[in-house]
């Protein structure tokens, strides 16, 4: 066994610098388990300029106390990647990134009760001629599984360092960070044959990357077998087109291939699982049959033609109510804290402007998005727990033939029903589906789902239309299921849409593993969780601020001369005066400028649209007693004495929120999960737009037929 | 000459070895990089509440994947209630 040419030098780095390690393996595998047993919480998390893939990067320490770089690279099951988290992967693999260093060393974690699978993608990363270490996690189920693992023996077939652990318990990450601390750590004498007709094409390529594509002779041989391995060759080379000589090599190859009916892919990917079949052969033993596993009698339920439903309803109705209800008490708490705030604000400054633009603007305004940030929290945690213990990915087998039917797979089912409660964590959530434009369709409808801010104003408008004590519960709870109807239908309806024609692509596919079940582990759900949250904040805080005190501005400026109740001064500011701007459009759906303020004002959170109210019609409410405001706007009048609230009036309001995109928080995660203002901008443009046709068709409608 | 079906057509529960596989498609090529390559032993777990998409169980682990990806996929159905991945 000869040393591949492109690894006969050792790579060099200084000892005074410890080498920066990239940490990579298969989804499912425990690796984020493994990168905060080793961080804890000296992490920095963050996004990859120019997509949307989370870049994770943490520090350990050597044995002797010294810090190490590890970044923690998204899951994937092979280097020709498939989906923008896998090409992030290969691409800083391959140092193609300019925002990351190429990592010194690699950080191979796999599963050991799963090795065939999760070798090729080590197989792979042998190639690039780097040092590196293999982590073979979930030693602690390997006996459960009737397997018994010699990792000995794995340690000689490849040639580097295999180190056992149970990332769960904390076991291996001694023996791993001492051989993550040699300076010397050999690189792999693994050598696997390259079919005979596709090796001297492999020479040729990397000859001819290294000589005119600039690629360091380290991983020009990777390079090449990737561009072998998958058949499109401009999405192996991303964002650094090969040059025209490697492509001419390249095509001259495919063609003399062609002729002769090789199929150099599968030859090759073929060739390294009989390199990984040898492998495995001496490495795994199998023990003993075990019989159904526990995850095996756990899915005879859950993915049961009947069975599998029921847990699918009661997942899903204890996920919505366990939201509404945990979420009430701290929501409540911090509205509490948000008013003791701005009277504190209050008592502690003279009045003015600024006090105003502080009170009412910005404690006002991200106070009523913060709100929602206990509801934000329990549905990232949930999220987290459906897909660390492997619930998700049966929710998407038995959902996918249903999201068939509408161009999507069943990995959009949790992002668009979790919506339900607040679209900000199911837009976050659809990072999960791997097909960019099933993705997009996905963040594109979901706002569309009646989330919890709009329920307020429902309830509101249900009031208005029907206000007798007399009118049964019934009625009221199938108006209020209506609306929600509408709007998953209307979800459905734009995404068959999309996917028809803005956004037409292959139809998505659903090759997705099923993990074994497992055990949760609270502290990574939890970390995710905050790490979520603080990115919602942080990304969604500047604008929601920015946006607040242009809400403030418009209703408080210009000032209105003498003593005016707060009705009046609202009336005559910005805000009034767009309202009244706004009247010649929304006149067709029976709305006046009064509730164009509210229209206008929603857009900090769709239910200030009934404090709004409040104020426009001077009415003393809380959220316990609508009846007040209730009165009032029963009592509003057009100028020429029609009431204005008719139950007409009060449903096309209610159709109008079911469409319109009005909350200033999603626009913001749409942005950032969109990398760009085109796709928040259509969406508030189709979403509003839906609204406004089918209010109108409404109201037209029933006007023409006499309510 | 070993007799040949669809996955798609394959019982529940029966085993079978892949024997021919579609060349071109980043379908097929994810599947044979996840270890779906011509000689592999499957066995066919169930299917989704209504028939699609389909889940099997190859070397070690289980995957899901639609009917309309398995019947491009030929494979031998064999006898052995239960066949060890290859080695």
């Amino acid at each position: 066994m000869s040393l591949p040419p492109h690894i006969s030098a050792k790579p060099a780095f200084s000892t005074s610098r410890l080498p920066t390690y990239a940490l990579v393996g298969n989804p499912n595998c425990g690796k984020s388990t493994l990168f905060n047993a080793l961080t804890g919480l000296k992490q920095k998390v963050g996004n990859y300029p120019g997509v949307t893939v989370e870049k994770k990067i943490g520090t350990t320490f050597s044995q002797h106390g010294q810090p190490i770089t590890i970044i923690d690279l998204p899951g994937a099951y092979s280097l020709a990647a498939r989906s923008p988290d896998e090409a992030v992967t290969r691409d800083v693999l391959l140092g193609r990134r300019g925002d990351t260093p190429q990592p010194d060393r690699i950080l191979c974690i796999v599963d050991a009760t799963n090795l065939e699978r999760n070798l090729y993608l080590v197989h792979q990363i042998l190639d690039l001629g780097r040092p590196v270490i293999v982590v073979l996690n979930m030693m602690d189920l390997v006996a459960e599984a009737g397997l018994e693992i010699r990792a000995s023996r794995l340690e000689q077939a490849l040639g580097v360092p295999v180190i056992p652990c149970e990332a769960v318990a904390g076991r291996g990450l001694v023996e791993l960070r001492v051989a993550m601390s040699r300076h010397d750590l050999p690189l792999s004498r693994h050598a696997w044959d390259v079919p005979g007709p596709i090796a001297p094409a492999v020479a040729d390529l990397q000859a001819s990357l290294t000589l005119n594509d600039g690629k360091s002779p380290l991983s020009a041989r990777a390079e090449a077998l990737l561009l072998l391995t998958d058949l499109d060759s401009l999405r192996v080379a991303g964002s650094t087109p090969l040059s025209p000589r490697t492509n001419e090599i390249l095509r001259t190859w495919q063609t003399r291939w062609e002729g002769q009916g090789t199929d150099w892919s599968a030859a090759l990917v073929n060739s390294r699982y009989d390199a990984i079949g040898r492998i495995a052969a001496d490495v795994v033993v199998h023990v003993g049959e075990t019989g159904p596993t526990v995850s095996d009698k756990i899915d005879a339920v859950v993915t049961h033609p009947i069975w599998g439903w029921l847990v699918l309803g009661v997942v899903m109705t204890l996920l919505l109510v366990s939201i509404f209800t945990l979420a009430e008490g701290p929501m409540n708490w911090i509205d509490d804290r948000a008013a003791l705030l701005a009277e504190l604000v209050k008592s502690a400054m003279s009045a003015g402007d600024l006090r105003n633009l502080l009170t009412d603007g910005a404690v006002a305004g991200v106070g009523g998005v913060v709100k929602f940030l206990p509801q934000i929290l329990i549905l990232f945690f949930f999220i987290g727990l459906l897909e660390s213990t492997g619930y998700m990915a049966r929710a998407a087998f038995i959902m996918d033939r249903l999201m068939s039917r509408v161009g999507l797979n069943g990995k959009s089912f949790i992002p668009l029903l979790s919506s339900y409660a607040c679209a900000i964590p199911g837009i976050m959530a659809t990072r999960t589906i791997e097909d960019p434009k099933d993705r997009l369709v996905t963040i594109l409808v979901a706002p569309l789902m009646s989330c919890s801010a709009r329920l307020p104003v429902y309830l509101l408008m249900i009031a208005a239309l029907m206000p007798g004590e007399s009118v049964s519960l019934g009625a009221k709870v199938g108006l209020m299921l209506l609306m929600y109807a509408l709007g998953t239908f209307g979800a459905f309806g734009f995404a068959w849409l999309f996917k028809r024609t803005l956004l037409k692509g292959t139809p998505p596919l659903m090759i997705m593993e099923l993990p074994p079940y497992r055990l949760p582990k609270v502290r990574d759900v939890l970390l995710q969780m905050f790490e979520r949250a603080w990115i919602f904040l942080r990304r969604a805080g500047t604008v929601i601020l920015g946006i607040s005190i242009i809400l403030w501005f418009l209703s408080a400026y210009p000032k209105a001369s003498g003593h005016v109740t707060p009705a009046d001064q609202l009336a005559q500011s910005f805000a009034g005066r767009a309202g009244h701007l706004l009247e010649p459009v929304i006149k067709p759906l029976g709305f006046d400028w009064q509730i164009g303020i509210g229209l206008i004002s929603s857009f900090a959170a769709r239910e200030v649209f009934v404090s709004t109210m409040g104020v426009v019609f001077n009415a003393e409410s809380d959220k316990e007693n609508t009846a007040p405001l209730r009165t009032a706007m029963l009592a509003a009048k057009w100028p020429d004495g029609r009431a204005l609230f008719t139950p007409l009036v009060c449903l096309t309001l209610m159709i109008f929120y079911v469409f319109a995109m009005q909350c200033m928080s999603t626009i913001a995660v749409v942005k950032r999960e969109t990398n760009g203002w085109k796709w928040p901008i259509f969406q508030t443009l189709y979403m509003t737009g839906t609204a406004w046709i089918l209010s109108f068709i409404v109201f037209q409608a029933g006007r023409a037929l006499g309510f | 000459m070993p007799v040949t079906i669809k996955l798609s057509e394959l019982p529940i529960g029966a085993s079978a070895v892949v024997r021919e596989f579609p060349k071109s498609g980043s379908a097929f090529q994810r599947l044979r990089e996840m270890g779906l390559t011509a000689g592999t032993s499957l066995k066919l777990i169930r299917t989704a509440p209504f028939g699609d998409p389909l889940e099997i169980k190859f070397r070690g682990y289980n995957l899901t994947l639609r009917k309309s990806e398995a019947e491009h996929v030929l494979v031998e159905p064999t006898d052995q209630p239960k066949a060890s991945p290859p080695a």
